[in-house]
């Protein structure tokens, strides 16, 4: 496999990218520590902070900032890696750094100010200042004009090498993007043709429902955006960092092209308990959400396989002999493996959330905060952890000293520690009704109430304990972009075994997915959205002073 | 393509399993009609008053037949107004016998509200012009607190009530 080396023009491009990754970790990271902090009841937020702008900043920082550089950055070196990058590509990757910076400067600007403290999903009829909204357009914009440019460079890669096959990992590139262009039409249409023109004053009304719905079409998909670079690093580079081959080349492809189908279509499933839906479309909403269980069981399937295969070559022959042998002192390998075992009761919980009925015993309550701690912030974000570890000294020249490694499995074990006090007592206490987006409160007082206030306790320990391994990951992250000693750190990508059976050629037949996903999406949403614009109610005005605004 | 015989095994087991939970969920759903809320009616949110349940007369807790309840309810920023007690002041608990079925009917005069019975099935989304309904049978007694689940401002931790199952 032909691989391309950096210039230093293009790791300065992808390290911006970690720049503004690891400063949203920081950031994000402080708000959530304060949260925690304030729903312990021990504390109140100085300077008269309102909780709900330290939420907005957490969500939107760490949920929308953090993840999008980090995957548009990691992405591109990738593509830099396997297909190259032309200097005009290049030129345009600047681009869409620029686009996304300035958008995040403004929207946070907002947000801080407390003139957007309306979270994550914007909770129309709550009305934010406008610049609020043309920042977060903004982002998504400069993402789309990342994924243009990958699109153009396995292209003119594919031009270049006729009949070839394309890199594995381009491919998955150019899949994930796929997904999140397709995904974020829904809320840029939702943001710039409903949201920004009423928030301006120029329509009186706005349909909340349509809104919300628009925003769950791309909300569920979002978060196999967040999710599918991990898998990038799970199925072809993890096993090079273990001293393996790439298990099968056909069906990753496969997984991937399975999740594009199967992760659009769903939003419905964050909508269960709304009530201008027909419960049938729920329902079948439901059974396609479930469809990703197909490509995720492949996954499972097939990291394990590597994770043998490779102890076995090694020579450890007994049942689980090769599982002692994983290198377990590499923290480019324990990180993301670490992510992998917390995949497991992350994903349990995510077919209890979208279990049609069953939604309603923990719909909206601090359950599913858990939820997403365990999927996001800890599956993909130590995994992402552990990409940092070789990308970031690759980038800059340096080598991943053994001490810093030796930190780096600190920081896991701090992460790991952390998450599961702070996410097993959001679990329990959203079992027993704890409400999620809610600052301390003692309610009525009852006595359900001061079984929640000891979780929420139990939260705010775990929550410091996160914070000092942010800071140690922040720690990690200068001394491998600035201090470490020169050398050269190795891009890990896995090959195939020199006998692989071929992969098919129908893999690549992006008119056949791409048709089938918008088929899909058609299939799922046309009805329903008839039937929400048909049966709409009058639309609500905007509200400015619940939110703070006067 | 070429797929690993244990791989094989595995997709079967995995996707049986599958095919029968959802099997599962959809003989609740479609045989015993257990489906979450839905009703898809509408409401002007700036007029409330013109449904007849959410009449400012009408809110609060009716008996409709022997153990069969309902409660109309109107959801704001920050407040659930369950009617008024009959001094005049405003009800905050919702007394009903163990055993009831009560049907909470709510609708938002503002903005997107949630109202979970913390500790029952009872959890909706509360959305400006549209009616949210669910009917539950009240098994267990005791003082569950209603909690507004869904962010609605920054007195969204302040919206809560009561309903004391005795």
């Amino acid at each position: 496999m032909e691989l391309f080396n950096f210039s230093k023009k293009e790791s300065r491009l992808y390290m911006a990218f970690m720049h503004v990754t690891f400063i949203s970790l920081l950031v994000g990271g402080l708000m959530g520590l304060l949260q925690t902090l304030v729903r312990s009841g021990k504390y109140t937020l100085p300077f008269n902070i309102d909780y709900y702008t330290i939420l907005t900043t957490h969500g939107v920082v760490l949920g929308l900032v953090l993840t999008t550089f980090f995957i548009v950055g990691f992405q591109f070196s990738l593509m830099g890696k396997t297909v190259g990058i032309s200097g005009k590509q290049l030129k345009w990757g600047w681009i869409s750094f620029w686009v996304m910076l300035v958008g995040t400067v403004l929207s946070a600007w907002m947000i801080l100010t407390g003139e957007a403290s309306v979270l994550y999903t914007f909770y129309t009829p709550l009305r934010a200042h406008p610049v609020f909204y043309i920042g977060l357009a903004m982002v998504i914009i400069g993402s789309w004009i990342a994924a243009f440019v990958n699109f153009r460079q396995l292209y003119v890669w594919k031009k270049a090498h006729k009949g070839e096959k394309s890199p594995l990992l381009a491919f998955m590139v150019v899949i994930n993007m796929i997904m999140w262009v397709v995904a974020s039409l829904g809320v840029a249409y939702s943001v710039v043709v409903l949201i920004l023109p009423w928030s301006l004053g120029y329509v009186a009304t706005v349909n909340v429902l349509l809104t919300r719905t628009l925003f769950w079409y791309f909300g569920h998909p979002l978060v196999y955006f967040w999710l599918l670079p991990a898998y990038m690093a799970w199925y072809a580079i993890i096993p090079k960092i273990i001293g393996g081959k790439l298990f099968s080349d056909s069906l990753a492809r496969l997984a991937f092209i399975l999740l594009l189908m199967f992760s659009i279509p769903v939003g419905f499933h964050h909508q269960l308990t709304e009530p201008g839906i027909d419960p049938t479309w729920k329902f079948i909403q439901v059974v396609l959400t479930f469809m990703v269980v197909i490509p995720s069981l492949m996954t499972a399937f097939s990291l394990f396989a590597t994770f043998e295969i490779t102890g076995r070559k090694k020579g450890y022959t007994s049942l689980f002999g090769w599982f002692k042998k994983l290198p377990w002192k590499d923290v480019r390998f324990l990180a993301p493996f670490v992510g992998m075992a917390a995949f497991i009761p992350g994903g349990a919980g995510g077919i209890i959330n979208a279990s049609h009925q069953v939604n309603s015993l923990v719909h909206n309550t601090i359950w599913i905060t858990g939820h997403f701690h365990l999927t996001v912030a800890t599956t993909v974000i130590l995994t992402f952890f552990g990409i940092a570890y070789w990308l970031i000294p690759h980038l800059t020249g340096r080598r991943l000293t053994p001490r810093l490694n030796k930190l780096g499995i600190i920081q896991t074990f701090i992460w790991a520690i952390g998450m599961t006090i702070m996410s097993t007592s959001m679990h329990i206490q959203g079992l027993i009704g704890g409400p999620r987006r809610s600052a301390f409160s003692e309610y009525a007082g009852g006595d359900q109430v001061s079984t929640w206030i000891s979780y929420q306790l139990s939260q705010a320990v775990g929550g410091t304990i996160l914070f000092i391994g942010i800071l140690l990951m922040f720690y990690i992250f200068i001394q491998l972009a600035f201090f470490a000693p020169r050398g050269y750190e190795e891009y890990p990508i896995a090959e195939e075994e020199p006998d692989a059976e071929k992969t098919p050629k129908i893999l690549e037949n992006w008119y056949l997915w791409i048709g089938i996903t918008i088929a899909l999406i058609l299939f799922a949403y046309t009805i329903p959205m008839i039937d929400i614009i048909k049966h709409s109610p009058p639309g609500s005005i905007p509200f400015d002073w619940p939110i703070g605004r006067s | 393509m070429h797929l690993h015989k244990y791989e094989k095994v595995w997709l079967v087991f995995g996707l049986g399993s599958l095919v029968l939970f959802l099997l599962i969920i959809g003989f609740a759903a479609f045989w015993k009609g257990t489906h979450p809320q839905s009703h898809i009616e509408t409401i002007d949110p700036q007029n409330v008053e013109a449904n007849e349940s959410f009449q400012p007369e009408n809110l609060g807790l009716t008996e409709v037949a022997d153990g069969k309840y309902v409660v109309n309810m109107v959801a704001s920023a920050f407040n659930y107004d369950f009617g008024k007690e009959d001094d005049g002041t405003a009800t905050k608990t919702i007394r009903v016998p163990k055993g009831s079925t009560v049907l909470f009917q709510i609708t938002s005069k503002d903005v997107v509200h949630g109202f979970q019975v913390a500790g029952t099935n009872v959890n909706m989304m509360v959305e400006p012009g549209h009616i949210s309904r669910f009917e539950a049978v009240m098994k267990n007694s005791g003082e569950f607190t209603v909690v507004c689940n869904e962010y609605c401002g920054i007195g969204h931790h302040l919206m809560f009530g009561t309903v004391e199952v005795y």
